[in-house]
């Protein structure tokens, strides 16, 4: 685990002061997170860099996890897929039962720290257990774009008691009757994913999976996914290769026992037939200093998602300064000012002709790259989220606009 | 001198406020009605987020009309609204309705954005905190400047004038109480929307440094 003062040499010590200022406004509030898994899965990720951040910083930060069965779980899941807009059958019984869940949880839970953070959807029946006084925030990780309207009404009736709901992208707010905040999820620029890595690190991954460091490569990395367009990619590749001697990295991770990864898989190598200059890379969990080293390598970075969540992977390649062309879906427009920090598309067509124009134009590649970990520095690390936060705590103790500390 | 100089810093917390656009039709019906600190957001966060750009990209309101909706002479003019020139958010707001209703009067097309590329209206929440930098002499606010932070520089020279409804910029506010009237006078006339963050603070340094 990192020490807050780690980041400094990064963001700056005025950066770590004021986070240790406004730390100190929090003197006394217990802050207490709640989700349903202490491993695994995006939530718990970020609580565990999070949590002993916020101790560090003198806040009395606490972290709890609900229980379910494999029942619970397997509604949540359902639930999950939902609101993302998947048509899945979920049953009054369901709801029920996820409902019985959350009071049982509720009934052994102490609730009655000073703010009670819930994360999704999964304990978001807690807030039955609220007493007046103690702000409550409910903080939604997950695409609300298009959610199936049965389950998002569902939702909604305990989403309103909140006093404030949390949404990682614009697109993603609905009309609701309690203020909505706009919290941006992070990359730690510490972590192996992202921190600097000597050439020679580089250099040894290249060799092991047959890259040649000589001639330009084009990347994308994701999980095997239809939703990532990994046999998109190979056709935008084959119009530029066409004009360009490149090469092209697909990598990412997935299940094994995941049958859909299996057959993107299968269609990705497919599409990519016996191009030498095509890398498909499926990665292992912990494969982070190679997706890094795969990143640092690209002279261009693609994002070619037709739906994305946030798309954190943009952010870790922009932070390394690369160029990226990504898809404007999800919260990517938010890390990419169009022709300023980097490229969005929305075809083929139009991402093969920015594609070309990067190969052919590094200067202005390098710039966009130079700009685009810019804005990473400013607005995407885990020391900007950190700060969203504790500013997300001290306003729930302000009516007014323009707050004075 | 007066008073000492108190250097605070500002962070925000942003608002979203549910309220969507997808074409310049809405776009106009929603800037009339959202309140006067998300205009204040959407015409200045480029500022802060991109201050490290040069030339400053425009305000939100162009970004979009110029790179989702494609209609670029409708996105130059909004992205040429001359913001110094507004002392009130809602003059500033009043600009931006002419420009949209002029070209919605003339028949001009109001075809709707890609789904999922709507504009989406922001707020935020503005935090004011203090800095360890106090200056008692010109030569001190001198040696301050550098030393500052992005926010506390834009927190000084924006948020004062337009936000929080000040003649000037606190910086030329102070040096006018000051009695060196002719340095604030050269530092009220700086256009800081048209350069970088960075920019600024060097002009700044320029301007007072021949003073002292």
């Amino acid at each position: 685990m990192f020490n807050i003062h780690d980041y400094a040499a990064i963001v700056g010590q005025a950066t770590i002061d004021e986070l240790y200022f406004l730390a100190s406004r929090l003197q006394g509030k217990v802050i207490q997170h709640i989700n349903s898994t202490a491993v695994g899965g995006g939530v718990a990720e970020i609580l565990i860099r999070m949590v002993p951040l916020l101790k560090q910083l003198g806040v009395d930060a606490r972290w709890d996890v609900i229980k379910g069965n494999e029942k619970f779980f397997a509604i949540t899941k359902n639930m999950h897929n939902a609101l993302h807009g998947a048509a899945v059958e979920i049953t009054d019984d369901d709801l029920q039962f996820f409902l019985e869940v959350n009071q049982e949880n509720a009934a052994e839970m102490a609730l009655t720290s000073d703010i009670v953070f819930v994360h999704d959807p999964q304990p978001i029946a807690l807030v039955d257990k609220k007493t007046a006084g103690k702000p409550w925030i409910w903080r939604c990780h997950i695409d609300f774009t298009e959610p199936d309207m049965r389950i998002y009404n569902f939702l909604k009736q305990f989403i309103e008691r909140y006093d404030c709901a949390v949404f990682s992208a614009p697109a993603f707010s609905r009309v609701l009757s309690i203020p909505q905040i706009l919290i941006s999820p992070s990359i730690d620029p510490l972590s192996d994913k992202n921190k600097d890595l000597p050439e020679s690190v580089i250099a040894e991954v290249l060799k092991r999976f047959t890259i040649d460091p000589e001639r330009p490569l084009v990347t994308q990395i994701s999980r095997f996914d239809y939703l990532k367009d990994p046999v998109g990619v190979i056709e935008v590749y084959r119009q530029v290769k066409k004009h360009i001697d490149c090469q092209l990295v697909l990598a990412g991770g997935g299940a094994t026992d995941d049958p859909e990864g299996l057959r993107v898989l299968e269609d990705v190598r497919t599409a990519a037939g016996d191009d030498p200059d095509i890398h498909i890379i499926f990665l292992p969990p912990s494969s982070d200093i190679e997706i890094n080293a795969l990143q640092r390598a690209s002279a261009v970075v693609l994002q070619k998602s037709l739906k994305e969540g946030f798309g954190l992977t943009v952010a870790e390649a922009l932070w390394k300064g690369r160029p990226v062309i990504a898809s404007a879906v999800g919260g990517i427009p938010l890390q990419i000012a169009h022709k300023y920090s980097g490229i969005l598309t929305r075809s083929i067509e139009g991402t093969v002709f920015y594609l070309k124009q990067l190969l052919n134009e590094p200067e202005y590649a390098r710039k966009l790259g130079l700009n685009g970990r810019e804005h990473i520095k400013n607005n995407f690390l885990i020391t900007r989220h950190l700060r969203d936060y504790l500013l997300l705590f001290i306003s729930l103790y302000h009516q007014e606009n323009i707050i004075y500390l | 001198m007066s008073d000492p100089f108190y250097f605070f810093s500002e962070l925000h917390l942003v608002k979203l406020l549910g309220i969507r656009a997808k074409n310049p039709c809405e776009l106009l019906e929603r800037i009339k009605q959202v309140p006067p600190s998300s205009i204040y957001y959407h015409t200045h966060r480029f500022l802060q987020q991109h201050h490290y750009l040069s030339p400053e990209p425009p305000n939100d309101f162009a970004y979009w009309v110029t790179n989702i909706l494609g209609l670029d002479a409708l996105g130059e003019s909004l992205a040429s609204v001359d913001i110094v020139r507004f002392g009130s958010i809602d003059e500033l707001r009043q600009e931006f309705i002419r420009i949209l209703f002029d070209y919605i009067a003339k028949g001009k097309y109001c075809l709707d954005c890609e789904a999922g590329e709507e504009f989406h209206f922001m707020d935020c929440v503005t935090v004011i905190i203090p800095t360890p930098y106090v200056a008692r002499t010109v030569r001190e606010f001198l040696d301050i400047i550098p030393k500052l932070s992005i926010y506390s520089l834009y927190f000084h020279v924006f948020e004062a004038r337009m936000r929080l409804r000040n003649a000037e910029n606190d910086f030329s506010r102070w040096l006018r109480d000051s009695g060196q009237i002719a340095l604030a006078d050269k530092l009220s006339r700086l256009d800081p929307y048209t350069m970088t963050l960075e920019g600024l603070r060097e002009k700044i340094i320029k301007v007072v440094s021949s003073y002292v």
